[in-house]
């Protein structure tokens, strides 16, 4: 079983608990305007590694997650590539290492909810980025709709699974406050949910988007002030 | 033997007639695992104190550099009378010279470097002065230079041995100052007679060094008990009180200053030992914290405000004016307690006092066990004001004990009972091209023929247009490390013969035991300059490319190669076979007066000069340019992370490079995790 693999992090400190090594999947099928890693679109970059290759490499650092570190799998889509990350999950769990699947949750599909329950029994960390709470303004800003995205995250509260909700504030396009408590009021119901990260839009990716020779959409976008995002925080937070 | 000094003190080994300090400490220390909610700020008269000291600091960047310099009167023990910032405001005194930001005139490692610096700034020596220190008495630079080989000249010329401490001070010793507030200067003097008359019979040329330089460390005591009695204090006796304690550790190290000008003038471990003078104090009630820290505050304040007259070209290869006043502090002991005292928070509480400061370099021996309150404190102290250099206790600690200090950055000896002959470094990624090349300087011309120096015997060459075999080039490799390592060890030899002969430094040596153990302190350059390139030949295609001499002057690499520094065992098992490699070469020599060989990866700014006098290297970094500092991985090839390089450091086998192995790293707060 071969995973398609953009690159890895030893020392991820923002993408789940404690110290992580970070293993960021080739491929997505989501296009958000405010992508800072366009370069993990494709399906057909990156490199090929197997599960226990993969295993091997993070377990390296397995000294260093005793303070409730791990491995977070991001992307790219990791769901894109389940039945690898289930197999690199369940190998890592064997050794204790704690897990964590960052995921957009585009690829669930409601009308076939247990698909994913293989990756989701190995998984015990969720970080679960839902990046519109409106429809219409989540197909705008990615291409998709969010409505598999959010039963996905209807669902994992079913399971009662863990997740920490992620939130990119944008100028224009989520820092807005009745979007903001829209979300509020839907994470509310959830009661899975440990924490609500807002990730303040920034524009580290500009360079990748020169490199690739794609335009950035997002150019006249400015970054956030202090106050927007207190502002953000404040109303999303419900814990 | 008591004294009243010594009420109130659980006595054992250490008083019963032997110099023990560490005994002393084990005893009578009270370890601390609060927090920081004791400490206190500074008193108006370290302030104030502080202003003028801040003064003086404008004052001297305004003239470029110096403020004042001593142009003719030799700088030992008692050269100069008592000196003070303000006297009245001083709960420490002492200075170098007779005023503050004087430099004083350091002739004996070598009168020309002493002129020079004078005249960089301006100064000019006293003409008396260069006449006797050029045909009456002989400085340790002269010494070496009348005994230098063609070879070691040449080796010297080309860098590929370089930073070598011929020309000024060897540094890297530190006395045992405690011992001065411990038993004061005449119990010390009477142990050194007794060693001295033990050491008797056949009167080798080794014994009878052994004698001359006890009798020399006598003299250098009695020295020192009079420079204090300039400042009016009588170090005769041991010091009764935590400011005395304090006072005469300072006076010892303050000697030090006085007759050595070297390259790193660490300070030794010193905070629990004071803490012990300190805690008898407040329970006697004689003084309260806010003293204390005074005490600590002005005595930091003099270690900030030690001065060397040093050529500009020494400023430039280490990127500043270091001087190195390393002071140790916490760690565990061997019996499980934590070394860790309040004293060890005052201490670093002093960069909040005086503000942030590179000197001196306080620097926290790093334990897992050590008290939370105490990382927490070192944590929070990191980060206002990034002035701490942390080392690994729990590596060292197995083979130094638990009262060993550092010296300079790296260096480890126990405090008292190891000294160490600083060895400088031999640049393998240098020697690496020498391989390649026969032994041919890349960049070093010879004067009489113009064409590349022969700096090795006429080794063959690599020929052909490649691509390089990466088995010839190893084979070659080692022949080239086995030339490089001889020279290397020979050359240390001569040098470090010639400073304990014209520049003995008694009185640092005076507070060692008289059996005192030597390291025989080498050092290497380019480290993952040569394994990328050793890995580039190994994966990739390397093809030489040669100027009309025929000397391979420029790489071109086909493919990619794995990269030290990505926690990749392919190249960095070339690093940990490239560190035991040379270190065993090292190991396999004579060294001088029985000394241990020990080898260290640190080069902190250094590796920029290196750099600049290194060629084109096979794993494509460009002449000139600068080699990693330490054991770093070269400047952006390090892509997986932080701690894939750290890992690819952690590998380097620590028992071979027992003076060790720096890294230097440097990250932003965003990247170490959120704040919520």
């Amino acid at each position: 079983m071969l995973g398609r693999i953009h690159s890895f992090e030893s020392f991820g400190t923002v993408d789940g608990p404690g110290i992580r090594f970070v293993v960021f999947m080739q491929g997505c099928p989501m296009r958000c305007l405010y992508c800072h890693n366009p370069d993990t679109w494709s399906s057909n970059a990156g490199s090929e590694y197997t599960a226990e290759q993969v295993a091997e490499r993070a377990l390296k650092y397995k000294s260093y997650f005793t303070g409730g570190g791990g491995v977070t799998v991001s992307g790219g889509e990791p769901m894109l590539q389940a039945e690898f990350v289930s197999s690199l999950f369940s190998l890592l769990k064997e050794r204790g290492v704690h897990t964590a699947l960052d995921t957009s949750g585009v690829m669930f599909d409601a009308g076939n909810p247990k698909k994913y329950d293989g990756l989701l029994k190995v998984t015990e960390l969720v970080l679960l980025d839902i990046k519109h709470i409106d429809d219409a303004e989540h197909r705008r800003l990615t291409g998709h709709s969010n409505k598999n995205i959010l039963a996905f995250a209807r669902y994992l509260a079913e399971l009662g699974k863990p997740v920490w909700i992620r939130h990119v504030l944008v100028p224009g396009i989520t820092d807005n406050d009745d979007y903001l408590c829209r979300l509020r009021d839907f994470i509310c119901l959830l009661g899975n949910v440990k924490k609500i990260e807002v990730l303040p839009y920034h524009t580290m990716g500009v360079v990748k988007y020169d490199k690739l020779g794609i335009a950035y959409p997002l150019k006249d976008t400015q970054p956030l002030s202090a106050e927007r995002i207190a502002n953000a925080k404040e109303i999303l937070k419900i814990l | 033997m008591t004294y009243k000094a010594w009420e109130g003190f659980i006595p054992g080994k250490w008083s019963d007639d032997e110099v023990n300090v560490r005994d002393f400490i084990q005893r009578n220390y009270t370890p601390y695992d609060g927090d920081d909610s004791f400490l206190e700020g500074p008193t108006e008269a370290t302030k104030k104190l502080w202003q003028e000291i801040l003064e003086l600091s404008e004052k001297e960047r305004a003239a470029g550099g110096v403020l004042k310099a001593d142009t003719s009167i030799v700088s030992t023990l008692t050269s100069h009378k008592g000196g003070y910032i303000d006297k009245e405001l001083e709960k420490i005194v002492g200075l170098q010279t007779d005023e503050p930001f004087k430099r004083a005139l350091q002739p004996f490692g070598g009168i020309r470097m002493a002129e020079e610096a004078l005249g960089m700034y301006g100064y000019e020596i006293d003409p008396l002065v260069k006449e006797i220190f050029t045909k009456y008495r002989k400085t340790h630079n002269d010494g070496v230079y009348d005994a230098y080989t063609p070879e070691m000249r040449r080796a010297r010329t080309a860098h590929i041995l370089t930073g070598l401490p011929d020309t000024y001070g060897r540094g890297r010793i530190v006395g045992d100052y405690r011992r001065v507030a411990l038993y004061g200067i005449d119990y010390l003097i009477a142990q050194k007679q007794k060693d001295k008359l033990n050491m008797d019979g056949v009167m080798t040329p080794d014994k009878i060094r052994d004698r001359e330089e006890l009798s020399e460390q006598i003299k250098a005591l009695n020295a020192l008990k009079q420079m204090a009695a300039s400042y009016g204090m009588d170090i005769s006796r041991p010091a009764e009180n935590a400011q005395e304690a304090i006072q005469w550790l300072y006076f010892g190290y303050l000697g030090a200053v006085k007759d050595q000008n070297g390259a790193a003038m660490s300070i030794g471990r010193n905070s629990t030992f004071l803490d012990i003078y300190i805690e008898r104090d407040i329970k006697r009630g004689t003084i309260t914290e806010m003293q204390a820290q005074e005490l600590i505050d002005q005595f930091v304040m003099k270690l900030r405000i030690v001065k060397f007259m040093r050529i500009k070209e020494y400023n430039e290869l280490f990127s500043g004016d270091p001087t190195w006043v390393t002071e140790s502090i916490g760690g565990m002991g061997v019996d499980g307690r934590t070394l860790v005292t309040r004293s060890s928070f005052r201490i670093l509480h002093t960069l909040k006092n005086l503000g942030p400061a590179p000197e001196p370099n306080l620097t926290v021996l790093w334990s897992k066990n050590l008290p939370a309150g105490f990382k927490k404190f070192c944590a929070k102290t990191s980060i206002e004001t990034s002035a701490i250099q942390y080392e690994s206790d729990d590596l060292m600690r197995p083979e130094m004990g638990d009262d060993y200090c550092i010296a300079c950055c790296v260096s480890c000896m126990r405090v008292g009972k190891d000294m160490q002959f600083f060895g400088a470094r031999a640049n393998l990624a240098k020697c690496l091209l020498y391989a390649i090349n026969g032994g041919k300087d890349e960049l070093c011309k010879d004067k009489k023929t113009g064409k590349a120096l022969q700096v090795s015997p006429m080794y063959a060459p690599i020929e052909g247009d490649g691509p390089l075999d990466y088995a010839e080039v190893k084979a070659k490799y080692e022949q080239m490390m086995d030339w490089l390592a001889g020279l290397y060890v020979n050359t240390l030899n001569l040098i470090h013969y010639m400073h304990d002969k014209y520049s003995y430094e008694a009185l640092e040596m005076a507070l060692h035991d008289t059996d005192v153990r030597r390291f025989f302190a080498t050092g290497i350059a380019g480290l993952s300059c040569a394994v990328d390139s050793l890995s580039a030949i190994k994966y990739a295609k390397v093809y030489p490319v040669r100027n009309e001499e025929g000397l391979a002057v420029d790489y071109r690499i086909e493919g990619d190669y794995p990269k030290y520094g990505n926690n990749d065992d392919r190249v960095d098992d070339i690093a940990v076979w490239l560190v035991k490699t040379f270190m065993n070469k090292i190991k396999s020599h004579y060294t001088y007066r029985e000394s241990v060989p020990t080898m260290s990866i640190l080069t902190i700014t250094s590796n920029v000069v290196y750099g600049k006098k290194t060629g084109n290297t096979p794993d494509g970094r460009r002449e000139g340019t600068p080699l990693a500092p330490g054991a770093n991985p070269m400047h952006g090839r390090d892509t997986s992370g932080a701690l894939a390089s750290l890992e690819s450091v952690a590998k380097l086998p620590y028992e071979y490079s027992r003076d060790g192995i720096s890294n230097t790293f440097s990250v932003t707060p965003a990247s170490l995790g959120k704040d919520d």
